[in-house]
């Protein structure tokens, strides 16, 4: 476990430096995210030393909302300032990105004749 | 004995209070979710949050207050950031075999997410800090709060929002994509995973083995995109 963790947080460590040095408009989780990618490639073992904790942290990745989350109580006047903009926003947009990614990919599929997956 | 209030002032002043208190919040959350089918509108999320809500009014707690103990979870959503390396790398077999289709829907999906979110925000008069914090909803929620304080947005805000969507896409995107006349679960799975992030894909996985782990590719995708992508848009609407 150690090891992994080490793992985590030293790629976490690397992308915030990394964004912090090159001023890349990329969050320095997100960095060190595509820096344990290209870890795994060149050398694969890396996979699974981190599967177990990453597994772990993955399985439970809606607990580490909740903190932020519970910041809300904070923003309780915005919210009901803007509730039913809000609303419409959230609904609106969530289902056009839906629509608008599944029927990008079934036309390209479709245009490049590949096999559909029913 | 000691006097109770005297015991809840000692408590209430270090860390473990509200470390367990948020643990405690979550496991009941849970315990719904499970109860109820797993069923998206009832969030464990939601449900810790709401809970821990009316504990921090009911203390008159300040929420920096709270925040001394629940930092200790909320450190982890870096890690837990890092380690979606691990889905995406067991993914790539199935970048390889459809990236173009997978490149036109991530980049459809994206866009049309926060394009319009901003869009339709911008007419309905929000504007400034909840504009932020809307930029970012669709990528899942460790990606979001990073991107919501890049852009002067609300991490707290950005959450509970991003929570909203993927229980909003979790909710309609079965019978959206059956209206559709969508039958492609990698189409289908993908979709979601791009609009609806993590509460989305495991509606995917529900619903289909296939559909899940395209959902789980679109999320990781999106939340590399949403990076590049939210600052810009965000700088046509302000």
């Amino acid at each position: 476990m150690i090891p992994a963790l080490l793992t985590l947080l030293a790629a976490q460590l690397a992308g915030e430096t990394l964004t912090r040095l090159t001023g890349l408009p990329l969050p320095g989780p997100v960095a060190g995210m595509l820096l344990l990618l290209a870890g795994f490639a060149l050398w694969r073992p890396l996979v699974e030393v981190v599967r177990p904790l990453a597994t772990t942290i993955l399985g439970n990745l809606s607990l580490l909302f909740v903190p932020a989350g519970t910041g809300v109580v904070g923003h309780l006047d915005k919210i009901a300032a803007h509730g039913l903009g809000l609303a419409v926003v959230l609904v609106v947009s969530t289902l056009a990105a839906i629509a608008a990614g599944a029927l990008a990919f079934a036309a390209v599929a479709k245009l490049l004749r590949t096999e559909p997956e029913t | 004995m000691r006097d109770f209030t005297e015991i809840w002032s000692y408590l209430a002043q270090g860390p473990l209070l509200w470390l367990t208190a948020t643990l405690a919040a979550y496991a009941i959350g849970n315990a719904c979710f499970q109860a109820a089918g797993r069923r998206p509108f009832v969030n464990p999320v939601l449900i810790a949050v709401a809970l821990l809500a009316g504990v921090l009014w009911l203390t008159a707690t300040p929420y920096p207050v709270y925040f001394e103990g629940a930092q200790f979870v909320h450190f982890l959503l870096g890690p837990a950031t890092v380690a979606l390396a691990l889905p995406l790398w067991d993914n790539l077999g199935h970048v390889k075999r459809t990236a173009l289709p997978l490149l036109a829907a991530l980049l459809a999906g994206s866009t049309v997410a926060v394009v319009s979110a901003l869009g339709l925000a911008v007419a309905f008069g929000i504007e400034g800090e909840v504009l932020a914090s809307l930029a970012p909803k669709s990528a899942t929620a460790p990606v979001a709060l990073g991107i919501s304080a890049s852009l002067g947005g609300s991490p707290t805000l950005t959450a509970v929002l991003v929570i909203l969507t993927g229980i909003v896409g979790a909710i309609c995107t079965t019978p959206l994509l059956n209206a559709l006349g969508i039958r492609d679960w990698r189409a289908r799975g993908f979709a979601t995973g791009v609009a609806a992030h993590g509460i989305g894909t495991a509606r995917a996985f529900q619903v289909h083995p296939t559909a899940g782990a395209f959902a789980g590719l679109g999320m990781g995708l999106n939340a590399v995109l949403t990076a590049f992508l939210a600052p810009l848009v965000l700088r046509l609407f302000q």
